[in-house]
């Protein structure tokens, strides 16, 4: 009885299996086992399956789903033991969650909370893909600093930061993305939860992009400023390209990568009143198009010393395109997000902007390069104030049967 | 629950199959047998009448202060009194018509009927009088005599108690944590360590039982109940508690995860009732 209870339930059809009642279970239970392990046909658009397992962990190359929901979290054991329990169940709840299934037990008993939190039953697996990194202090709290890479630390302040607190740093981090807001939250909802007690969290982020449904031509997603976002990214399709930029090649880290996120707050009121000449120019790149300053095609090279008849520099040099650029040598893997808060009470101001997220093999190499450039001279720098800052080791991808951050405790 | 349910339309199916010539039902792989819990139960009904009990010593110590005009010893009572109530709501709630009566906010219930400990709790800190809440006191006095004759008619159930011990710490999430049960004497923290150990009674009536189904989440509730007691004891004031409003955001974060982190294994204490 229990083991069949226990059979993994596909959320589309756990409430049919519930429809037909018990006494429908209990005619046969080979054919009800059947019943519950039919697994709801995924359809490619927005309600695909993402495979949990693999080399590298999903929500990184993955195309971006139109939602996220971050979490930053806080260690509140300094039990390897413990850490290494609640890693090896969020590792298969996780797994079950992106299948679309439901976790845990089926509910079946009146006094005890059901398992799952049920928000996601009867909807499909949406493309869910939930990614994990571990901060500097997951290192320093259970006394693992020989295994703290080099690359993880925090970052060196750069110029105009104004950090918060409450929207920086964290020991572990869940970065769930799905096509549905709701199959996003669930995961991290339901991740929490199993790990409450051992975990705390430090802050939060819901994000979005445009949907898959309205971007029917598949465009560069823009940003808040009304601007493609994302163009000069290294080709997530090439194995190459990410190894060049993205896969950490040795040690336990192997298959892993490094994430930055930022918070940052985009003055939206002060950039709509903007002439679009200043706004191309603060971007490098026309608006419409997304294509550089003086060139017809979004994916025009950028030649950052291209100069008009009037012999000045048609992407100007300080423009936010020409200064991420720099010798086109460094790239990141940009998968950023809009968020959309509320307002500033102090100002009755919009709360927008972009959870900035990059992937990379290196922080310093790549990432601090660029940022710095970008934090002295770039022009985009007065419409935005980075609020929020923090870094964390993605763990390498499990293969089936193991867990998150094996290697790490290997 | 519903595995009892579905047990018995198991035998009831096997006994249909099996109705033309054999004798014999084949036993279901499990027993259907809910473990006795009655010594339990009868533990906790004492426990809940003897602190509804001092409830009403307390509270008519109490309202006569306030009948007599006494300003300092009524603010000096009213939260040691109250948390006799919160350490037994399980069973004092049960009682659907007298909880408003007596503990309902400003706000709960419409402001004409609006009376009980928070109404004189008003009077006291805000308006600095006893003057026109006599009346009240005495209502107050009638009010939880009744609940005491009424408490010894509850029928104690386990699931009364399993729902309970969680329901306990919710309170504490949902209003203690935040400052709003008391909201004008800022004497939350007494009704928060109250639910505390309300909840923790149940679970010592329990442990043994659990233990026999889950001893590691046994031993996780019991060090969450520690950890709890730990933060409670550094806002410990004499025989009670620092006001609310002394408590650091810091302070504040940190109960209420305390709070979290034990509910949410607490809230598996209901295993206790299925068969082993």
């Amino acid at each position: 009885m229990n083991d069949f209870l226990n059979k993994e339930v596909s959320r589309r059809n756990v409430l049919k299996a519930g429809g037909i009642g018990a006494a429908g279970l209990l005619i046969g239970a080979s054919g009800a086992g059947s019943l519950l392990t039919f697994t709801a046909s995924a359809d490619k658009s927005s309600t695909g399956i993402v495979p949990f397992y693999g080399s590298y962990q999903a929500g990184i190359t993955t195309d971006p789903q139109n939602h996220l929901y971050f979490a930053s979290l806080i260690l509140t054991t300094m039990d390897t033991s413990e850490v290494k329990q609640f890693l090896k169940e969020w590792t298969k709840t996780a797994a079950m969650m992106t299948e679309g299934k439901s976790i845990g037990k089926a509910a079946e008993s009146l006094l005890l909370p059901p398992d799952d939190t049920g928000e996601a039953s009867g909807l499909d697996a949406s493309n869910l893909t939930v990614t994990f990194g571990v901060g500097p202090g997951f290192f320093q709290k259970l006394n693992l600093t020989s295994k703290q890479p080099k690359e993880l630390k925090e970052l060196p302040s750069f110029s105009f930061d104004a950090l918060e607190e409450k929207w920086s740093g964290g020991d572990l981090c869940i970065q769930a993305c799905a096509d549905d807001p709701q199959v996003a939250f669930h995961a991290v909802r339901n991740l929490v939860r199993i790990a409450r007690g051992k975990v705390q969290l430090k802050w939060t982020q819901a994000a979005f992009q445009r949907t898959k449904q309205a971007d029917t031509k598949s465009e560069t997603p823009r940003n808040l400023f009304g601007f493609k976002d994302g163009t000069g990214n290294p080709d997530t399709s090439s194995h190459s390209a990410m190894n060049n930029h993205v896969w950490v090649q040795n040690g336990w880290m192997t298959g892993g990568t490094y994430m930055v996120v930022r918070r940052v707050q985009m003055f939206i009121e002060v950039w709509d009143r903007t002439a679009l000449g200043e706004q191309e120019a603060t971007f490098g790149r026309h608006r419409d198009t997304g294509a550089p300053i003086g060139s017809e095609n979004e994916f025009d090279p950028v030649d950052v010393n291209k100069k008009d008849v009037n012999g000045n520099k048609l992407i100007p040099a300080n423009s936010h395109t020409a200064l991420a650029h720099g010798d086109g040598k460094k790239k990141i893997l940009r998968r950023s997000y809009s968020y959309a808060d509320g307002l500033d009470t102090k100002t009755g101001s919009f709360d927008a902007g972009l959870l900035f997220i990059s992937f990379q093999k290196s922080i310093s190499d790549q990432f601090i390069p660029i940022q710095t450039r970008l934090a002295n001279n770039d022009k985009l720098n007065e419409y935005t104030i980075h609020r929020g800052s923090a870094v964390f080791a993605c763990l390498p991808g499990v293969k089936k049967g193991g867990y998150l951050g094996e290697t790490l405790f290997y | 629950m519903k595995k009892r349910t579905l047990t018995v339309l198991m035998l009831m199916a096997g006994s249909v199959l099996t109705a033309c010539g054999n004798e014999e039902i084949t036993e279901p792989a499990e027993t259907t047998t809910a473990p006795d819990l009655s010594k339990v139960t009868n533990e906790y009904r004492d426990y809940a009448i003897g602190e509804i009990s001092l409830f009403v010593t307390e509270t008519e110590k109490f309202a006569e202060a306030v009948k007599v005009g006494d300003i300092e010893l009524a603010k000096e009572l009213y939260a040691p009194a109250r948390a006799h109530y919160e350490r037994a709501e399980p069973i004092a709630e049960a009682f659907g018509d007298l909880d408003p009566k007596i503990d309902a906010r400003e706000g709960d219930i419409p402001a004409a009927e609006w009376g009980g400990y928070h109404r004189i709790e008003k009077g006291l800190w805000i308006d600095g009088t006893t003057e026109g809440y006599e009346e009240y006191a005495q209502q107050l006095i009638d009010d939880t005599k009744l609940l005491r004759a009424k408490v010894e008619t509850v029928d104690v159930t386990p699931d009364m108690l399993v729902t309970g011990a969680v329901d306990l710490l919710n309170e504490v999430s949902t209003s203690k944590v935040k400052g709003e049960e008391d909201r004008y004497s800022h004497t939350d923290l007494y009704d928060f360590a109250a639910n505390v150990e309300g909840a923790e009674k149940i679970f010592r009536l329990l442990q043994g039982d659990l233990e026999k189904k889950d001893e590691a989440l046994a031993a996780e509730i019991s060090v969450r109940f520690a950890d709890v007691y730990t933060l409670l004891n550094k806002h410990k004031k004499g025989d009670g508690y620092t006001l609310y409003n002394n408590l650091s955001e810091t302070d504040v974060k940190e109960l209420s995860q305390s709070i979290d982190a034990l509910a949410e294994p607490l809230s598996q204490l209901g295993i206790v009732t299925e068969a082993l």
